[in-house]
């Protein structure tokens, strides 16, 4: 059992029936919730599930709500190729919890609907005691930002 | 002197013992700061910066 960086396949389909909109304020509630080391969390994750989530003081089961202050960007790299791509605007931060079993994973998912799961994204394990767990974005560009999506 | 919060309450830092500690790969940045008192972890936080997205390839079919 192990948890694997991935965007969701199910969110892949989704994205051609217009289950998610990343609009900010008017588009949808996204949510980041953490995963144990020893839970299964990947590309065939569909949904949120508290199934192998983290457990601690003053943490919330479903996570944080992750902060959209910027619409979804695309850019045009040639007249046959461009990329789209979105990124939170403010880290995810989880203040003042102590998560004793390691952690490894974050799912990003839409709680406007029905939980859908987006993405999947690891790191190095973690325990925290007493203390804050911040996971910072990285860049809003074309070939860092959190979700991308380009042609091929 | 500054208060750190930990499992009792509120103390001093001057009366812990500090520890930080980081790791730099392809996948992060990770930083992380301990304090503990009489051999014990009383306070743990992590600061993770990801350096990669997930990103999807799509395409366009050609007829013919």
């Amino acid at each position: 059992m192990a948890n694997t960086q991935a965007m969701c396949t199910s969110f892949m389909q989704e994205l051609m029936t217009a289950t998610h909109n990343f609009t900010t304020s008017t588009g949808n509630t996204f949510k980041a919730a953490l995963y144990l080391a020893s839970a299964t969390v990947n590309a065939s994750t569909t949904a949120y599930s508290s199934t192998g989530e983290v457990t601690g003081t003053n943490y919330t089961a479903g996570g944080v709500t992750v902060t959209n202050g910027t619409s979804p960007s695309s850019t045009n790299t040639s007249s046959t190729a461009g990329t789209a791509y979105w990124t939170p605007t403010a880290s995810l931060t989880y203040t003042n919890v102590t998560l004793t079993t390691a952690f490894d994973a974050v799912l990003i998912y839409n709680s406007s609907s029905s939980n859908k799961a987006v993405s999947v994204h690891t790191f190095g394990s973690q325990t925290v005691t007493a203390g804050t767990f911040t996971l910072t974005m990285p860049s809003n560009t074309t070939s860092t930002a959190l979700i991308r999506l380009a042609t091929t | 002197m500054a208060l750190v919060t930990t499992t009792k309450g509120e103390m001093d830092d001057f009366l812990l013992e500090k520890k930080e500690g980081s790791v730099d790969n392809d996948n992060e940045y990770t930083t992380w700061v301990e304090y503990w008192l009489d051999g014990e972890l009383v306070h743990r936080s992590v600061h993770v910066q990801l350096k990669k997205s997930v990103g999807l390839k799509v395409e366009a079919a050609s007829f013919g």
